[in-house]
């Protein structure tokens, strides 16, 4: 008898998941960040709609801080499917000069990604919003379901989660709450890595290393990528070979050293690896609930 | 994820490729905090070489601060997440925690063991292959021990590990050990004769028969739980049930492409493959399985595809595509197990959604037959279910649907419960069988239908439904409006709420669900008033929308008009007709409309009438005249 393997279950899971927004919900949107996760849940929506094209369009809520190199692969992945790309940048934030220099990783974070968020939801009407979280990240997602509810607000409500039983989702919603959908709720790290192996998911070249001009930041390393970063520390850059594990801010995401050029070297790479992945990643390193915190106040 | 496999260094091409063909189970861990539940997990995470150096670090400096194991690490802390629980010590949610071997990728879904967490535990149960029963060897087969087989064995598990965990505590005591796997072996007789069990007796603490088997167990001569979990067969059920897919999208990207795209919940489909689908019963023959990756010959239950079939036929979401040869059944009537999962309790007789499959549809469910006691298995009388409630019910939906028994093909016999007012998941039910099969109803085809009926009076039959406070001048409102249409010449009939509670309600108090059941009857028994063509005054508090919207639902289309009899609370009090209020705010009366018990004010009434500001003639005027304009009476 033939038995699926675990890419094949999860597959099919996600596949399910997003059908059944786009038959329930009124106006769906597709949250874009470009990153590994993004790449693999865009290349199951192409899966699940096929031959049709994804009966939704995609949102990238862009801080303007994020790696030059992401900018380019995202409009080059709209323009080569076909989807609708919207844009999303927070003018009050860019007008008041927000950014993670001169404001901090909090406040930046708060205004330009989490603030612009949900105003953009607002502003579109999207009722619901697929997002590439897992629940492998972190301790709260583990708890998290798949159709998660927010209220008008954007906030989520830990203890008063909708039973989710059998492959059967509710996704009635009350007036004015939006639902965030997860369909990689139940992949791995090395899930997602293994299905970019075996599908050839194209992803941005930042994951591969190469000489890249990297200095110190708060005990960070991180990448020279635009005139913004202040001088002083612009001056300190050298060059190493490095890659980045996870995609976002640039001043806000960590660097490793690593010469790891190929799908196959990453893979060896995170494999051998001894750190989790969300090490990289400066916001999390606030406290040790952080994420739970995050989430409540409409943290994607 | 220091994953030890030598190739990862030497071939990971290798690697990938033969992990490429790993399964997944899925499993389900029963059992209370002291059971150590948290810390099995915690140490199969760390067996599996899960745990990442910094994870680690930040556990062994928790385990000092906050831990029960004293310097050495509590693994418990690896899995309990949030906040609020990590601060109580206990795990109040279903989390789902990820694993993988070289043979398999795991999904535990984490469950807490408490009675009022039932719910909890059968949402976890509902997606298991298998469950893991964590029992500790101090204490035995307890209550709690019955109740987290009985709960995954009525969703279907038919594998359980029973885990007598602390044998270290015990002095790893064969008696001990073998006495509570008889203990519980004669309980799981009660069961079901279907059901494998696999004892293992465990220190998750020490790590016995966790991976190996343990030196300090010589007479046990069973598979580690990790070898077990690895290698127990899963998933055969489905693929060997008969192929049903719920259709949950029409693809249509353009005139020359039309697929059912859904996820096979049981059997396999192959091209050329005859098929029904249900309920219309239209037959077709599958033209292609078609994927992203192109088409596929044959695909197997678990799989999300879109078919194409030889024949245009009418195929929508919430259909079933079958075997043709061994379709499922088609009824709108059941019984089923349902599992109250809601602080509010079932009001039977309201009406609530059901989703089963891709189908969503409405759905009265009756008062309970008998409740299953979880922890002694057995009956138990009850009107409702309440929360983490087990009950038989029979119940019957708005329209027929094709189905088969949870037993057999669970993907099509298994639903959940949703509430129309709240939008909530209130429960989850699973079909036992049809009580009659939809196909077999026919209406006694009546040659004087209700359309002839009100012809001969002139008339068009109608419901005139008033609702507001007791006191408002519902019943006086009514009586004026009568008298009009008799001097009229129209044929009415006036449902006056306390004189109905003398007779057909006489049974019926004024808790939540006897005021649901009361508006039941009385809307049942308007509906044969207007079908006798009749135009029927209702007059009736009827304080809760549901209730009004279900009265509503009832009728024909445009016969049903809500008129909201609108006197604030202090006025109504003020006038106190019956001297009720009076006796409500003493605390004679309990649950008094207005008082202790809630009035929902409708939101689109056909007509308003404010008592404050009309005479109860006005009123009874202004609705006349409404009638006219929208032409239930002529001139």
């Amino acid at each position: 008898m033939t038995s699926l393997t675990h890419l094949e279950r999860l597959e099919a899971e996600a596949i399910h998941i997003m059908r059944e927004v786009v038959a329930e919900c009124e106006h769906p949107v597709m949250l874009y960040s470009v990153g590994k996760d993004s790449a693999v849940m865009l290349h199951l929506a192409i899966k699940a709609f096929h031959p049709s094209v994804p009966p939704f369009p995609l949102m990238h809520v862009d801080t303007t801080w994020k790696f030059r190199e992401m900018i380019e692969f995202r409009d080059r992945k709209a323009a080569e499917l076909g989807m609708e790309l919207i844009v999303e940048i927070n003018q009050d934030g860019v007008q008041d000069g927000v950014g993670p220099f001169s404001h901090g990783s909090a406040v930046h974070t708060d205004i330009m990604k989490t603030q612009a968020l949900k105003s953009a939801l607002t502003k579109h009407g999207f009722d619901a919003a697929f997002g590439g979280a897992r629940r492998d990240e972190e301790k709260s997602r583990a708890k998290e379901r798949v159709f998660s509810f927010r209220t008008a607000e954007h906030r989520w409500d830990p203890k008063n989660q909708r039973p989710e039983i059998w492959n059967l989702y509710n996704a009635r919603k009350n007036q004015a709450e939006s639902i965030r959908v997860f369909p990689l709720s139940n992949w791995t790290e090395l899930d997602i890595w293994q299905y970019i192996w075996k599908e050839q998911i194209d992803i941005v070249p930042l994951y591969f290393a190469a000489e890249r001009p990297v200095v110190d930041w708060n005990g960070v390393p991180i990448m020279v990528d635009d005139d913004r970063m202040p001088a002083e520390l612009r001056e300190k850059a050298v060059m190493k070979s490095v890659r980045f594990r996870t995609l976002g801010c640039y001043p806000l995401t960590g660097a490793v050293e690593s010469t790891a050029a190929t799908l196959e070297d990453i893979i060896q790479e995170t494999l051998l690896n001894t750190s989790s992945e969300r090490q990289g990643r400066v916001i999390d390193a606030d406290q040790s609930a952080s994420m739970e915190k995050k989430k409540r106040e409409g943290y994607f | 994820m220091s994953h030890r496999d030598a190739r990862i260094a030497s071939d990971i091409v290798g690697y990938l490729r033969s992990h490429e063909e790993k399964s997944l189970l899925r499993f389900i861990t029963c059992g209370s905090v002291d059971d150590g539940k948290s810390t099995l997990i915690g140490r199969l995470l760390y067996d599996a070489k899960m745990i990442y150096e910094d994870q680690l670090e930040a556990l062994s400096s928790d385990s000092r601060k906050v831990g029960t194991q004293g310097q050495d690490i509590d693994f418990a802390l690896l899995v309990d997440g949030l906040a609020a629980e990590r601060e109580q010590g206990i795990t109040i949610d279903v989390a789902y925690r990820f694993f993988s071997t070289d043979k398999r990728k795991f999904i535990v879904a984490d469950t807490p063991g408490h009675e009022q967490y039932t719910r909890n535990m059968a949402t976890g149960a509902s997606t298991a292959d298998v469950a893991i029963l964590l029992i500790d060897a101090r204490q035995g087969i307890l209550t709690q021990t019955r109740r987290h087989a009985f709960i995954t064995y009525s969703l279907g598990i038919r594998r359980m590990v029973l885990a007598v965990n602390k044998m270290d505590l015990i002095d790893f005591d064969r008696d001990r050990f073998d006495q509570i796997v008889g203990d519980f072996r004669q309980f799981a007789r009660q069961l079901g004769d279907d059901l494998e069990i696999q004892p293992v007796p465990l220190s998750a603490l020490k790590g016995d028969n966790i991976t190996e088997r343990s030196e300090r167990t010589p007479w046990y001569y069973g598979p580690p739980l990790m070898d077990y979990l690895e290698t127990v067969e899963v998933d055969d059920d489905r693929q060997h049930a008969p192929f049903r897919m719920p259709v949950q999208w029409v693809n249509r990207p353009n005139l020359d492409f039309r697929g059912f795209a859904g996820l096979i919940s049981s059997g396999s489909v192959r091209t050329g493959d005859e098929i029904k689908s249900l309920p219309s019963g239209k037959t077709s023959r599958v033209t292609r399985i078609v994927t992203h990756g192109g088409d596929l010959e044959r695909a197997v239950a678990g799989q999300s595809v879109t078919i194409c079939l030889a024949d245009e036929i009418d195929s929508s979401r919430g259909d079933v595509i079958a075997a043709a040869d061994n379709p499922p059944q088609v009824s709108d009537q059941f019984q089923v197990r349902i599992l109250w999962m809601a602080d509010n309790e079932l009001l039977p007789g309201r009406k609530y959604l059901i989703k089963i499959g891709a189908k969503s549809v409405r759905a009265t469910i009756n008062a309970p037959k008998n409740l299953i006691d979880v922890n002694t298995l057995g009956e138990a009388p009850g009107r409702t279910l309440e929360l983490n409630a087990f009950g038989v019910c029979t119940i019957s939906l708005d329209e027929p649907i094709p189905f088969d028994p949870y037993d057999e093909v669970p993907g099509t016999g298994g639903f959940i419960i949703i509430d129309l007012v709240n939008n909530n998941t209130v429960g989850m039910g699973m079909i036992d069988f049809a009580l009659r099969r939809a196909s077999n109803i026919h209406w006694q085809a009546l040659d004087i239908d209700r359309k002839a009926l009100a012809e001969q009076k002139g008339q068009k039959g109608a419901v005139l439904w008033f609702t507001g406070l007791s006191g408002s001048g519902k019943s006086t409102i009514a009586n004026v409006l009568q008298k009009r249409l008799f001097a009229l010449g129209r044929h009415t009939m006036v449902l006056d709420g306390d004189n109905v509670r003398h007779g057909l309600n006489r049974d019926l108090g004024f808790t939540d669900a006897d005021r649901v059941e009361n508006i039941r009857r009385v809307s049942h028994v308007a509906r044969l008033m207007s079908d006798a063509g009749l135009i029927t005054l209702v007059s009736f508090i009827s304080p809760f929308r549901s209730e009004r919207r279900m009265a509503r639902n009832l009728m024909e289309e445009g016969e049903f008009v809500e008129i909201f009899v609108d006197t604030p609370l202090n006025v109504a009090e003020e006038r106190d007709v019956k001297g009720l209020y009076k006796k409500a705010r003493a605390g004679e009366i309990k649950n008094f409309t207005g008082i202790d018990s809630p009035y929902e004010q409708p939101e689109n009434a056909e007509i308003a009438v404010n008592t404050v500001e009309l005479t109860a003639e006005d009123a009874a005027e202004r609705i006349l005249e409404w009638l006219k304009e929208n032409g239930f009476i002529s001139g």
